[in-house]
């Protein structure tokens, strides 16, 4: 048994990178090819022109209302290329990474020379707790929200929080070793645009499309920087 | 719910409380109770649930001449014939050679009440989902017909090349990223095991989460109070996508509930059923 194992193994090692790669190429096709036939409709290829009906659908099937307008549905860079990559399933190239976070690092405004990055964290428990803002249904009006608690964890006193980003629980304490200015700046940056760091992030750019004001991200940092805050008790 | 589980389901009661009280980690306990309190009330809801209401109106809905042509609903082709409710949920969305074009049930709906029965549709299109007082005809109608599938398995056609059109379009419209937020529908629901706040979020690119959920669409939704469809469910995470408004049976209403209802065929059909 064990010599049928070495033999095997050693049959192995003698068969040329070139000639595996064509195995396992000719056996991808042919899964590919049984899919295609058999499968369930995941499998249907996508054709050039499905992304040119998407514009002429959306421009047909919404409507203006309250402060969404259609506006709305024109893409930006970052938009256009992460929404092109994901429905391809495959990642971005290269290029196009650097050419939407340089784009987005340019977005940034910083608060004028001599104020602190660090607003009031209460305030800024309060922000990451709202959810409204900016749908057809809220009053324009009135200050929008970051609804941080949605997809992360922050104050350990908050068992209702989301999943779908990483956790910001003890964030200062976990980043103790950055130097404090770098990782104030990092931190008010990332809130207000996280794309500038991370083409194609979940995380809304709430800076740069006009969600949270600077004074409100300032409000933020303080939430996940300040040693008395909740987050770093 | 029959007097034989109770017993069965006060000690499972008990075994949760135990355990919510013994355990140190809250968090993870406090995400999987809301879960479980929502199975409960399905469980006890399921042998009289308020959805009845909606069915009943549903029925009373179809047979009454009304329009201004004064003619039931009861000649509406929903694909499997004039006036053939059983089964219609489980073969939709498809495409209609009268109207040319894909439709999902509340389309499907619209369009009668149009063709058959003389009304406006700007009218109809005012006031497609209820709101206390100010009812839906289509809530009622869809929750009527969905029970008249039940148990049946989700199997929407895919023959035509305007259906197959649909599920294509559906499927690009899910990555679509747009509004002040940059949200599409896979910011939520191309992930296994995430969560909003508590509330769990299926991928609907797979299909076993997909059945899980869209066989039981429509819905009485508890936290509203109200019988909704998936019409509804498309607009109101458009709305909070901070997406403009969603057109009432617009062709990307109709091509993500295609895109969507085909991930899930095979689904088990128990609508009208209960969601939080």
């Amino acid at each position: 048994m064990r010599r049928l194992l070495a033999r095997a193994l050693s049959a192995l090692q003698r068969t040329s990178a070139r000639a595996l790669c064509l195995v396992l190429g000719s056996v991808a096709l042919s899964l590919v090819l049984a899919a295609c036939v058999v499968g369930p409709p995941q499998t249907m290829p996508r054709e050039p022109g499905d992304a040119q009906r998407v514009r002429a659908a959306l421009s047909a099937s919404f409507v203006a209302r309250g402060q969404a307008g259609l506006d709305r549905l024109e893409q930006d860079l970052a938009q256009r290329l992460c929404s092109e990559a994901e429905a391809a399933g495959k990642p971005l190239s290269d290029d196009r990474v650097q050419a939407i976070e340089r784009e987005n690092q340019a977005l940034i405004r910083w608060p004028a020379a001599g104020t602190p990055l660090l607003g009031d964290w209460r305030s800024g428990e309060r922000i990451a707790q709202s959810g409204v803002g900016r749908q057809w249904s809220d009053a324009p009006d009135v200050p929008a929200g970051g609804n941080c608690y949605a997809c992360h964890q922050l104050s350990p006193d908050e068992f209702s929080y989301g999943t779908l980003g990483p956790s910001l629980l003890r964030y200062a304490v976990l980043r103790a070793q950055m130097p404090r200015t770098e990782l104030e700046r990092y931190t008010y940056g990332r809130i207000y645009n996280p794309q500038a760091w991370l083409a194609c992030s979940n995380m809304p750019r709430f800076g740069s499309h006009g969600i949270l004001t600077q004074d409100q991200i300032r409000d933020l940092v303080a939430l996940l920087l300040a040693p008395d805050s909740p987050i770093n008790r | 719910m029959p007097d034989s589980r109770r017993p069965v389901w006060w000690a499972a009661l008990g075994g949760l409380l135990a355990l919510a009280l013994g355990t140190a980690s809250v968090v993870a306990q406090s995400a999987q109770e809301t879960a479980r309190e929502i199975e409960r009330y399905r469980e006890a809801v399921a042998d009289s649930s308020p959805g009845e209401l909606w069915e009943a109106r549903g029925e009373d809905l179809w047979k009454m001449p009304r329009g201004p042509r004064n003619v039931s609903l009861e000649r509406c082709d929903l694909g499997q014939g004039p006036g053939v409710v059983a089964g219609a949920l489980a073969r939709l969305p498809r495409w209609f050679a009268d109207a040319d074009r894909v439709m999902d049930l509340e389309t499907r709906l619209l369009h009668c009440m149009v063709t058959l029965q003389g009304l406006d549709p700007a009218v109809l299109r005012r006031q497609p989902f209820g709101n206390g007082e100010q009812r839906s005809d289509f809530e009622a109608l869809s929750a009527w017909i969905a029970a008249q599938s039940r148990g049946m398995t989700l199997a929407p056609p895919l023959d035509h090349p305007a259906e197959r059109a649909a599920w294509r379009l559906g499927r690009e419209l899910f990555f679509v990223r747009g509004g002040t937020h940059d949200f599409a529908c896979t910011t939520c629901h191309a992930q296994s095991g995430r969560r909003i706040r508590l509330q769990e979020l299926p991928n609907l690119s797979r299909p076993e989460e997909a059945r899980r959920v869209l066989g039981t669409w429509p819905a009485y939704r508890v936290s509203q109070g109200e019988m909704r469809t998936l019409q509804w469910r498309m607009n109101d995470c458009f709305r909070q996508q901070r997406f403009p408004d969603l057109v009432f049976g617009s062709e990307v209403s109709v091509a993500l509930v295609s895109y969507l209802l085909h991930n899930a065929s095979g689904a088990a059909l128990a609508a009208p059923g209960v969601r939080r």
